[in-house]
């Protein structure tokens, strides 16, 4: 049983992290791999303030959330001189600049050896123990994020998104201050990833810079591009998919470090066959290009 | 009265000069033609108007104010402004009607995150689409339209705005009859409604039809201009199209 709540607890992480980057990727056609960044600030402001200075989780995330809105805010305004390849590869340099951040302000991220001994959340005094509390909150967590998304995208402002995506230039003619648009999304987002972070670092109580790094922006992307873009039921299979396949490789009984290495292979495979076979990915409603 | 008026506009693309201190006015509440021949910057003009281009040097004065320089596309709302693509440029996986519904809902970030659209904008999307029998197929992506469905689907776009200067770039091109019936018949209902009609075309027998005036270019300046029976049979005009 306990295992399966642990299945079900990282579950919703990644499920928060690839619905809010297919706001950015799926919705508005933004190609950004950055979004590891926005989940390690918020891992780091919970990691920080809850063992550190004994603050509260939930102020703690806020913090986080603050922290990433102003750190996409600026990154997103960057990237904006960018279009398509460029854009996503000045979006990775930013992953890459964030967890050096990570790395040299050892002072209080503990550098390259991290934060161990993370606290749990507390609730009005009552400390989340046990791993069922956990599987609630952070489902309370998704349920939230999932229906703000839904929301988002079923409003006017989601309509323009995907005219972004297929055609800013053409929708700025309407009257769109196509900026300020990609921007809001891009801040959205990143403040749900540290979300995500949050509870990630509350969850596992030991983080290092290694587990925010460009490999896992691409892990969340490959989520996305396999549950199908512009599609949030999408984004929740994919990262059943993808969690659970470390799980199929044990359970065929590979040894761990083969495990991991298969693994590797599985993504990558995966990733080229749908790019070739079902660019649309199982649900999705919008082609890359 | 003048609603459009340009003067000495200068646009070039790395060494071809496009627009070549072009000066123009342009009436109101008409239908005004702009030939030439291709590559004589037709195009470019419109992409001027709309604010799709910047411009190198002259002004622009729109119904008495200026428009800047540094062409933003999205002050068209403010000016009066909407168009049409030569190549038809659609928000090709959005559905019909969400094509239509992007263009009459909310531009205000905040005001769009807070906005589904209503009865009021489905009514006037339904108005809009049945015109250029579209309805039907408003929950088709626009993609998968035919190209003369696509074209007429990228004007009802451009009539879904409120503006009072109508740019169109060759609406006719690749139209099969019944078609270009109906894009004559939206372009006269908007002259009947007081709108300001500028409409690139080859078509001469179009032209003729429905323009009050016509405007020759050729290489980026002006060649003629007045009305369609005057400009159409002048020698130089004839020249230019027949090749010299
Ligand atoms: N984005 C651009 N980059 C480089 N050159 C351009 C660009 N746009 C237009 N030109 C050039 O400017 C000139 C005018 O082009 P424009 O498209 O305005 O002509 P047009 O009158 O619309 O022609 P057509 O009848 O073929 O549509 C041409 O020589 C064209 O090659
Ligand atoms: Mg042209």
């Amino acid at each position: 049983m306990e295992y399966f709540i642990h299945i079900g607890i990282v579950f919703f992480i990644y499920a928060i992290l690839a619905v809010s980057l297919n706001l950015v990727v799926g919705y508005t056609g933004l190609l950004s791999l950055a979004h590891a960044a926005f989940f390690g600030i918020g891992a780091y402001a919970t990691a920080i303030l809850l063992t550190k200075y004994n603050i509260n989780f939930f102020v703690s995330a806020g913090v986080g959330m603050g922290l990433a809105g102003m750190a996409s805010l600026f990154i997103g305004i960057v990237l904006s001189k960018f279009k398509d390849d460029y854009y996503a590869l000045a979006s990775l340099g930013f992953n890459v600049i964030v967890c050096s951040f990570f790395i040299n302000l050892d002072s209080i991220t503990g550098g390259v050896i991290g934060i161990p001994g993370i606290k749990k959340p507390s609730f009005f005094g009552l400390e989340i123990h046990s791993n069922f509390a956990y599987l609630i909150l952070a489902l309370v967590f998704f349920v939230i994020i999932f229906l703000v998304s839904r929301f988002i995208v079923q409003s006017s402002f989601g309509r323009a998104l995907r005219a972004i995506r297929d055609d800013e230039n053409a929708l700025a003619v309407f009257g769109y201050k196509v900026l300020n648009f990609k921007l809001v999304i891009f801040v959205i987002s990143a403040m749900m990833a540290a979300i995500a972070g949050s509870l990630f670092a509350s969850y596992i109580t030991y983080i290092d810079p290694s587990i925010f790094t460009i490999t896992e922006s691409v892990f969340i992307l490959t989520i996305i591009i396999l549950g199908g873009l512009s599609s949030l039921r999408g984004s929740l299979l994919g990262a059943l998919f993808l969690i659970l396949l470390p799980e199929y490789l044990r359970i065929l009984g590979l040894p761990n470090d083969t495990a991991a290495q298969v693994r590797q292979i599985i993504y990558g495979l995966a990733l080229i066959f749908l790019m070739l076979y079902r660019p649309k990915g199982l649900v999705g409603e919008y082609e890359m290009k | 009265m003048n609603i459009l008026k340009l003067k000495k506009i200068r646009k070039h693309f790395n060494g071809v000069l496009a627009l070549d201190n072009l000066s123009l006015d342009i009436k109101a509440e008409g239908i005004t033609g702009i030939v030439g021949p291709n590559g004589s910057g037709k195009t470019t003009l419109i992409n001027i108007l709309s604010g799709c281009e910047s411009l190198d040097g002259g002004t622009i004065i729109i119904d008495d104010s200026l428009r800047s320089k540094k062409m933003r596309a999205y002050e068209n709302s403010i000016f009066g402004i909407t168009r049409t693509f030569q190549e038809i440029r659609l928000f090709e996986q959005m559905t019909v009607l969400d094509n239509v519904l992007v263009v009459l809902t909310e531009k205000n970030v905040l005001g769009a995150i807070f906005e589904k659209h209503g009865e009021y904008h489905l009514m006037k999307a339904e108005e809009l689409l049945k015109v250029v029998n579209l309805w039907e197929k408003r929950n088709e992506l626009a993609i998968n339209l035919s190209y003369g469905q696509r074209k007429l689907l990228e004007i009802t776009r451009a009539l879904s705005t409120d503006a009072k200067i109508y740019l169109f770039d060759e609406p006719f091109a690749g139209l099969f009859p019944e078609m270009i019936k109906t894009v004559m018949k939206i372009i006269k209902k908007l002259k009947e409604e007081g709108k300001t009609v500028i409409l690139v075309e080859h078509n001469m027998l179009l032209m003729r039809e429905l323009c009050d005036e016509i405007v020759v270019m050729d290489n980026g300046k002006l060649l003629s201009k007045g009305k369609p029976e005057e400009v159409l049979n002048k020698k130089k005009v004839l020249d230019v199209y027949l090749g010299k």
